[in-house]
């Protein structure tokens, strides 16, 4: 019978902890032929429905199935312009493959990450000359909403305040998981749509956004969720205890993996403690396994809330990376350097405002874990350089408002992705940028008028 | 890439760029800094902006490791591939009174703007300090910035023997001092905010912290200043110097130590 799951075939743990190429290979042809085969083209694909890019699944499979891979991917850039990315990255077990009925269910995201490495992207001319529309942070929103904005035909420039463009996709998400060469592919791809970036070019301190608000016709503010939050408790400053976005930084931007070959220096460890649940933490842990670390993830719910997903959680615990669940942090030990952390048990009491049973400790239930290295993964906030500068309206924690048409509480301005939602996925990053990118055109469509 | 418009040797070990970035010269105010890189694997580092025109910064660095190693190789002609700026809070400009700026070593380079910026409406008074004569630099543009100024080197080689804090000491003793802001090693600062904190004196550190990003996002650059964590990048790099955790901040700034040595190692 045809209707056998194509498995994606992975690097070994036992190897892979030792290098950081990528974990997991995409499909050969055979295999993405065979699962796109399986797919039930129903009348109405429900997979559809649940795609926050709203790629047309249906179709683009039904190419892979008559081995159309061009067509395939020209099917899916009309829609989605980070399809390497989004094949990686996107927790399609949430999004389209939840409302799949085939049993088991397609592997969408592996079927779009199969087109995304093995096509070429035909880049689509359109003449610009609608007007001209400044994008301000090139993560995924920015790069979703530009790529839409010049299809449209409109002139972007896009402001990207680090020295290489992706925002999250290079400082944050590592090389086993995202590699840099994709990530610069589709950067390629947006920049051949012509699209302007503008690297080094920090949007509130190198421009001022008023002066952009004079220069073009709309701005989007797609500037992300980087502030990383501490914990507050005491010993946090000792050395060797970074932020995730710290760890990450300088392994996946300044690639310290690689020292002294490349010059940004890491602290190596015997020991690393995450403290943290989400895929920031597990990247974290995974990352420092890599470097030769021992590696525990201390959370304080248990397994069911952990809010990283399932694969990464798998794909830890075959590196050999520890967790212990139920617990939490009082305070970092050590005089100069870290040693240790002191923890205490935690167990679930009632429901939060999350919808979690929110954990609480358990009376004279401390314990020491001995380290010598602590990352900080407990999330990240708004960035809030922009908003020091310019007087939009802004949420309890510094995230910009939007109304349901991504308006900022500034004519001409919209915002999307973390910097107004805190701090989401990939794929909801990519939506508010495609659906911003839509209302500035309605907007300018009716000034035109 | 940015440009290497100018080169100079200024003292031992000390070396003046200027460098063609108009969109950041444009922006550019006393106090503030910027991120440079080097070529593609090279370290982001934080230098503060000595001096600005129409399309040029200038930045002083002293040659203490990798980084400022490969940046010394650099000849006029030659380009940076990444800087990034202006980053930082530029300084307040107002009207103190009697302000004493502090440098020694490296911080007379970045006391020299903010000197500037404040003379129109301040009396200046500057104690400049480094190990011999040869290591000063920046003496006359200090002096002709400043209605005094006191220069100490450690062997008496020119001026005071003896380090900065003790001109300081002897000035506050004498004179009604409004404000100072003291700019160099942390030893150094931390020592300057000793010396007026039983004066109550009004004290500002410009903190020279490790950083990757310079624009808020990792937090390597954290310092506890009143109990509080501050980033360097985006907060300061300017604090009130007796509202720092001055042994922490020591601790963290030199948490690198063995890596740079490494580094430096692997050059060919």
């Amino acid at each position: 019978m045809g209707n056998k799951e194509q498995k994606q075939k992975e690097q070994n743990p036992e190897e892979r902890i030792h290098n950081f190429n990528e974990v997991s290979f995409s499909y050969t042809k055979e295999q993405a032929v065979k699962e796109a085969k399986r797919c039930l083209q129903c009348k109405v694909p429900l997979c559809e429905i649940g795609c926050p890019a709203g790629i047309s699944i249906k179709k683009f499979i039904k190419h892979i199935a008559d081995e159309e891979f061009d067509l395939a991917l020209k099917v899916i850039l009309e829609k989605n312009s980070l399809p390497g990315v989004c094949g990686r990255v996107c927790p399609a077990e949430d999004n389209c493959m939840k409302m799949c009925v085939s049993r088991p269910k397609i592997n969408i995201n592996l079927l779009e990450r199969f087109v995304a490495d093995n096509s070429k992207k035909i880049v689509a001319e359109v003449k610009k000359n609608k007007g001209k529309i400044a994008v301000i942070g090139s993560g995924p929103a920015g790069l979703a909403c530009s790529s839409d904005l010049a299809l449209m035909g409109y002139d972007v420039v896009l402001f990207e305040a680090l020295h290489i463009a992706g925002g999250v996709l290079s400082y944050g998400i590592p090389e086993f998981r995202l590699p840099k060469k994709i990530v610069n592919n589709e950067v390629e791809y947006i920049k051949n749509l012509g699209i302007k970036i503008k690297l080094n070019s920090v949007v509130g301190k190198t421009f001022d956004l008023k002066e952009i608000l004079n220069e073009y016709d709309a701005v989007f503010i797609s500037t992300g969720a980087g502030l990383p939050y501490f914990l507050g408790i005491d010993g946090e400053n000792l050395n060797n205890v970074y932020s995730a976005n710290e760890f990450l930084s300088r392994n996946n931007l300044m690639k310290s993996y690689k020292f002294p070959e490349y010059k940004t220096p890491l602290k190596k460890s015997r020991k690393t403690v995450v403290i943290g649940g989400g895929n920031v933490a597990i990247d974290a842990a995974r990352t420092a396994r890599r470097l030769g670390s021992e590696v525990v993830v201390v959370y304080r719910r248990s397994k069911n809330e952990i809010p990283a997903r399932e694969q990464e959680i798998k794909h830890a615990e075959e590196e050999g990376i520890e967790f212990v669940f139920l617990a939490n942090p009082l305070r970092i030990l050590g005089k100069e350097d870290v040693e240790g952390v002191e923890c205490i048990r935690m167990s679930l009491g009632e429901q939060d405002d999350s919808g979690r049973r929110r954990p609480l400790p358990i009376k004279n239930s401390e314990f020491r874990i001995d380290c010598g290295q602590v990352i900080v993964a407990i999330g990240q906030g708004p960035n809030p350089l922009i908003q020091k500068t310019i007087n939009l309206n802004t949420g309890k924690k510094g995230n910009i408002i939007v109304n349901e048409k991504y308006e900022t509480s500034i004519e001409k301005i919209y915002a999307g992705g973390d910097i107004t939602s805190g701090s989401a996925t990939v794929i909801n990053a990519i939506r508010d940028g495609k659906t911003a990118a839509k209302q500035i055109d309605e907007m300018l469509k009716k000034r035109r008028k | 890439m940015y440009r290497i418009k100018e080169k100079k040797i200024l003292a031992e070990n000390t070396v003046l760029l200027r460098i063609t970035a108009p969109e950041i010269a444009k922006k550019a105010r006393a106090g503030n800094f910027v991120m440079l890189r080097i070529d593609e694997k090279g370290e982001r580092i934080p230098l503060t902006i000595v001096d600005y025109d129409k399309d040029t910064i200038t930045l002083i660095f002293l040659v203490v490791g990798r980084t400022t190693d490969d940046l010394l190789k650099l000849n006029e002609g030659d380009s940076i591939l990444d800087v990034v700026g202006p980053l930082g809070n530029a300084i307040d400009v107002e009207k103190y009174g009697k302000v004493v700026f502090v440098g020694g070593g490296l911080g007379i380079a970045a006391i020299y703007p903010q000197l500037k910026t404040l003379k129109k409406l301040n009396k200046i008074i500057s104690i400049i300090g480094a190990r011999t004569d040869k290591h000063l630099f920046l003496v006359d543009e200090i002096k002709e910035n400043s209605n005094e100024t006191i220069i100490c080197t450690d062997d008496g080689s020119l001026g005071r023997k003896g380090f900065v804090t003790e001109a300081l000491k002897d000035l506050i003793e004498n004179e009604k001092i409004d404000r100072v802001v003291a700019i160099g090693p942390p030893v150094m600062m931390k020592a300057v905010s000793d010396v007026t904190r039983n004066k109550k004196i009004k004290t500002i550190a410009s903190i020279n912290t490790i950083m990757v990003d310079g624009i808020g996002m990792c937090g390597s650059c954290r310092v506890k200043v009143k109990d509080e964590i501050k980033f360097a990048c985006v907060d300061g790099p300017e604090f009130d110097a007796h509202d720092i955790d001055w042994d922490e901040f020591l601790k963290r700034n030199s948490r690198y130590k063995e890596e740079e040595h490494e580094c430096m190692l692997s050059k060919k």
